[in-house]
């Protein structure tokens, strides 16, 4: 029983993981549109440069937080820059776009730091925090901790703040939203960049566990995608319920199922995706019209 | 003096396709301007060019303002609200939230104040004024947007087609507010209709379009007797 | 505007076709004679990827379905084709119709359900199946010798052909990929084409005149799978060896872009695509080795960008240049010297490009005019 908890607390932090970034595509889809499938790699890049401030001696919360306005810059920059022109056209050129940011991102990173693994700082102290007979590790509490003061932190955000508001209704309506005198533009650009530092943030809080290198989140990416079809595209809770269910019945499958060893425990997410998208494309939070073929 | 909305010559398309062939039309400081027409005569497409939503050239001066190529929320922000065909209301939001976009830019006190006032104006917004606005009625919504409009104290307010699918009692609660920002606020009104007997009531002047262009303008009352007017061009 | 002008179903145009498509012919055949392994070896390889995007292209161009698992099913191909070409002693051309019937079935089997998901989800459920196939087929270990990898013979060089193996891959290669060329050239003008072309510019419009969506998808999806089963073959073929390594999740990305840069909507597009996802990152990796990536990449959103047509359209482009080739008038012209309404003769041409550079496609504004 004590072993359970403990698997399942450690499903929950993975599910958080995953949980941060598709909070990220979520958003990211539900303002714009796009699926970004450079989300991952743009991630990646952001802990690479928490990593490189670090081991310049900056302080490691520091060293984070730079990280993490790196994102929100660079976010806001690809947008601009990149998505913008193309926004309304063809959802392939989308597409395209996205997936040669992935390439581009992918090997700018190996290019500026290398192709060794690296051992990025922990967040949180080692070790196991004793709670009734069983024994939890702080670093999986500590992640489950982070993420849900984020999710409480976008919440306020979203629904207590004018910012918030505007951006909500420039992702409903941009027509609308233009006649009440939002600049939607600038509400997309501060979308991508929340996005990517939501991004980053899963980045960090992984990079310790997986150990940092350019493949880093490519895996963490396919996980996300999962949980975010579970709870239904365009729901945020749903990102994060469907993360926490992807990242528990990963955990669960790998240790209790014996066929399903460390390396087939990925064919879970897959799995999951396969049936939500052919049984209930909505999935557990979304909104039906999202899907309509 | 320069009027607050001036309108020569403008044409616009979508596309390929040439909607306005030269309208001409003035609003007034605190005037109401009905624009009248059939079906596709270019009415909407002409507040539209107004809020930059469509390509448009010629000139709309706005207080002496060129408005041609300005983004429409730019346009929005120089004091000109539009309620738009279809109502433009945030569905998935409340009733308090779509109030509050309404005055989006507004940095004095007295939003809150103003918001109160319109929920007390329109008691049924009131009655739900923390539900999703996509769960109101037709005429509730167009209140909704008749009152965000209003929110953000515009000097024109462009109304497309207020009564459109509204039981009469309802677009008779609508005008008689209408009315009432009229004499209370000052504030100009462009008022596409397709009731031409209810627009012409309220209207000080108004414009008839047929084909993308200006055929008869005049005083409200001139235009409401003409008899000939109301056959070819109201459908009456 | 341009240097000649010639109607279509002429004489002329029928002379023009023909030359272009013979010398295009020689130049293909010449080339492995007039090069070395290595090179011959990459273009044996862009037409196993170009056979591949071929499939994708009718998938995404005609039907407006984005996979992003066509490396997958090259995947499947490639160990299909090598499982028997190394464990059973069947002869080795077979091995490409093995891949294409396994492909098939898997792609029709998949592709039953997953037509009914929109674009996204489409997306998803196909980058699901390209991730899911690494590790898979890392554990079947008995068929697929598991991350070590499979052997398997190559095909040798006919006794009558005095060729060189490299040279000898290439052709059969070449033969195989214009075999697959024409089948889909076929395909897309005969009713599988026109009903594509219906479900693309609406799916509801299509239904009611008759067409059956949902098969017609499927249909597609599992011939764009066998399409990707029989490249997978080719690269057996040439390759002799197939590991997981060869097929990451970055190959269904390849796929995609080659169809994106070549052309979208054209079947000629694919080679050039496969031409391009092949040797840019070479020449990128000439450039600088650690920013082989960052080139690629960027040229992709480029030609995103600038070229939208893709290298097809900027083929289209310059032969139109040179040569303009019209509609002919009615064959009874009307009493009031009238132009014939565009539609009639718009339909088929506009909307299904051919494989052959000269298509009979033409300015609207020249049709129903006499040259």
């Amino acid at each position: 029983m004590e072993r359970f908890l403990q698997v399942v607390v450690d499903g929950i932090a993975d599910g958080s993981v995953y949980a941060a970034l598709a909070l990220a595509l979520v958003l990211i889809f539900r303002s714009t549109g796009v699926v970004n499938f450079a989300q991952g790699e743009m991630a990646m890049f952001s802990t690479f440069v928490a990593w490189a401030l670090a081991d310049a001696g900056v302080p490691l919360l520091l060293a984070v937080l730079g990280a993490l306005a790196f994102a929100f810059a660079a976010g806001m920059v690809v947008e601009r820059v990149l998505i913008r022109p193309v926004e309304g056209g063809n959802p392939l050129s989308l597409v395209i776009v996205t997936l040669g940011l992935f390439i581009v991102v992918n090997s700018a990173a190996g290019w500026i730091w290398g192709f060794n693994i690296k051992e990025f700082p922990a967040l949180f102290p080692g070790g196991v925090a004793e709670i009734g007979n069983v024994s939890l590790s702080i670093e999986s509490l500590g992640i489950i901790a982070v993420l849900l003061v984020v999710v409480g932190l976008l919440w306020l955000l979203f629904t207590k703040t004018p910012i918030g508001l505007s951006m909500r209704a420039a992702a409903q309506s941009p027509s609308s939203a233009r006649l009440v005198g939002i600049p939607v533009g600038r509400m997309f650009m501060l979308g991508w960049g929340l996005a990517s530092l939501l991004g980053a943030l899963a980045g960090v809080l992984v990079a310790h566990r997986l150990f940092l290198d350019t493949n880093l989140m490519a895996g963490v990416l396919v996980y996300s995608f999962a949980g975010a079809a579970l709870g239904g595209f365009d729901s945020p809770i749903g990102a994060v319920v469907g993360s926490w269910i992807i990242g528990v019945t990963e955990a669960l499958a790998g240790t209790y199922i014996d066929v399903i060893g460390s390396d087939l425990k990925v064919l879970v997410p897959l799995g999951i995706i396969f049936v939500v998208l052919l049984v209930r494309p909505s999935g557990l939070f979304g909104s039906p019209e999202v899907t309509r073929a | 003096m320069t009027a607050l909305l001036e309108i020569e010559g403008l044409t616009a398309s979508y596309g390929q396709i040439r909607a306005l062939h030269g309208v001409d039309l003035t609003v007034g400081e605190g005037q109401v301007v009905a624009l009248l027409g059939p079906n596709g005569a270019g009415k909407t497409t002409t507040l539209r060019s107004i809020c930059g939503m469509v390509r448009a050239s010629g000139r709309i001066a706005f207080r002496g303002r060129d408005l041609i190529g300005l983004a429409t929320e730019k346009v929005t922000r120089l004091g000109i609200a539009h309620a738009p065909e279809g109502r433009g209301t945030f569905s998935g939001l409340t009733v308090t939230e779509n109030l509050k976009l309404g005055a989006y830019g507004r940095r004095d006190p007295e939003v809150r104040r103003d918001i109160d006032r319109w929920l007390e104006t329109f008691p049924r917004l009131a009655d739900r004024r923390d539900q999703p606005a996509g769960s109101l009625s037709g005429g509730e919504q167009q209140m909704l947007a008749v009152a965000r409009a209003l929110l953000s104290r515009p000097a024109l307010l462009l109304l497309d087609e207020p009564s459109l699918g509204l039981a009469p009692i309802v677009v008779r609660e609508v005008f008689d507010v209408l009315a009432r920002i009229r004499a209370e606020e000052g504030t100009g009104m462009l008022l596409v209709e397709q009731n031409a007997a209810l627009a012409l009531e309220l209207a000080d002047a108004a414009y008839v379009l047929a084909s993308g262009r200006t055929v008869l303008s005049g005083p409200a009352s001139e235009i409401r007797a003409e008899d000939s007017v109301r056959r070819s061009y109201l459908g009456q | 505007m341009s240097l000649v002008r010639i109607t279509a179903g002429s004489r002329a145009h029928l002379a023009l076709r023909a030359g272009v498509a013979l010398i295009v012919a020689i130049v293909v055949i010449a080339i492995p004679f007039n090069s070395n392994p290595s090179v011959n070896g990459n273009l044996t390889l862009v037409m196993s990827y170009a056979v591949a995007s071929m499939g994708l292209g009718l998938l995404v161009g005609y039907a407006g379905q984005i996979s992003l698992g066509q490396g997958a099913f090259f995947a499947i191909g490639a160990y299909a084709a090598a499982a028997m070409l190394a464990k059973t002693g069947l002869p080795y051309l077979l091995a490409l119709p093995v891949a294409a019937a396994v492909t098939f079935a898997i792609g029709l089997a998949f592709g039953i359900p997953a037509v009914r998901l929109r674009g996204l989800y489409l997306a998803l459920v196909t980058l699901a199946l390209a991730v899911a196939v690494g590790p898979v087929i890392k554990r079947a270990e008995p068929i697929t010798g598991g991350v070590s990898g499979l052997s398997a013979p190559q095909p040798p060089v006919p006794g009558w052909l005095a060729v060189d193996p490299d040279q000898w891959l290439y052709l059969l290669s070449l033969v195989v990929t214009a075999l697959m060329l024409l089948l889909a050239a076929n395909l897309t003008r005969g009713s599988l084409g026109r009903a594509l072309v219906a479900i693309r510019d609406g799916e509801r419009a299509a239904r009611t005149s008759g067409v059956h969506v949902s098969r017609t998808k499927a249909l597609l999806f599992a011939v764009a799978g066998a399409y990707a089963g029989v490249g997978g073959g080719l690269f057996t073929y040439a390759q002799g060896f197939v590991a997981p390594e060869s097929f990451t999740l970055l190959l269904s990305f390849t796929f995609l872009g080659a169809v994106v840069v070549g052309g979208l909507g054209t079947v000629i597009g694919s080679v050039l695509g496969a031409l391009f996802v092949v040797f840019v990152p070479q020449y990128a990796g000439d450039v600088s080795q650690a920013l082989t990536g960052v080139i690629y990449g960027c040229t992709l959103i480029a030609v995103v960008y600038l070229l939208p047509g893709g290298a097809a359209g900027l083929l289209r482009r310059l032969r139109r240049l040179l040569v303009d080739v019209v509609e002919p008038a009615p064959a009874v012209p009307e009493p009031e010297s009238s132009p014939p309404p565009p539609e009639a003769q718009r339909g088929v041409h506009d909307a299904v490009p051919t494989s052959d550079p000269a298509p009979a496609g033409g300015d609207p504004a020249a049709r129903g005019l006499r040259p």
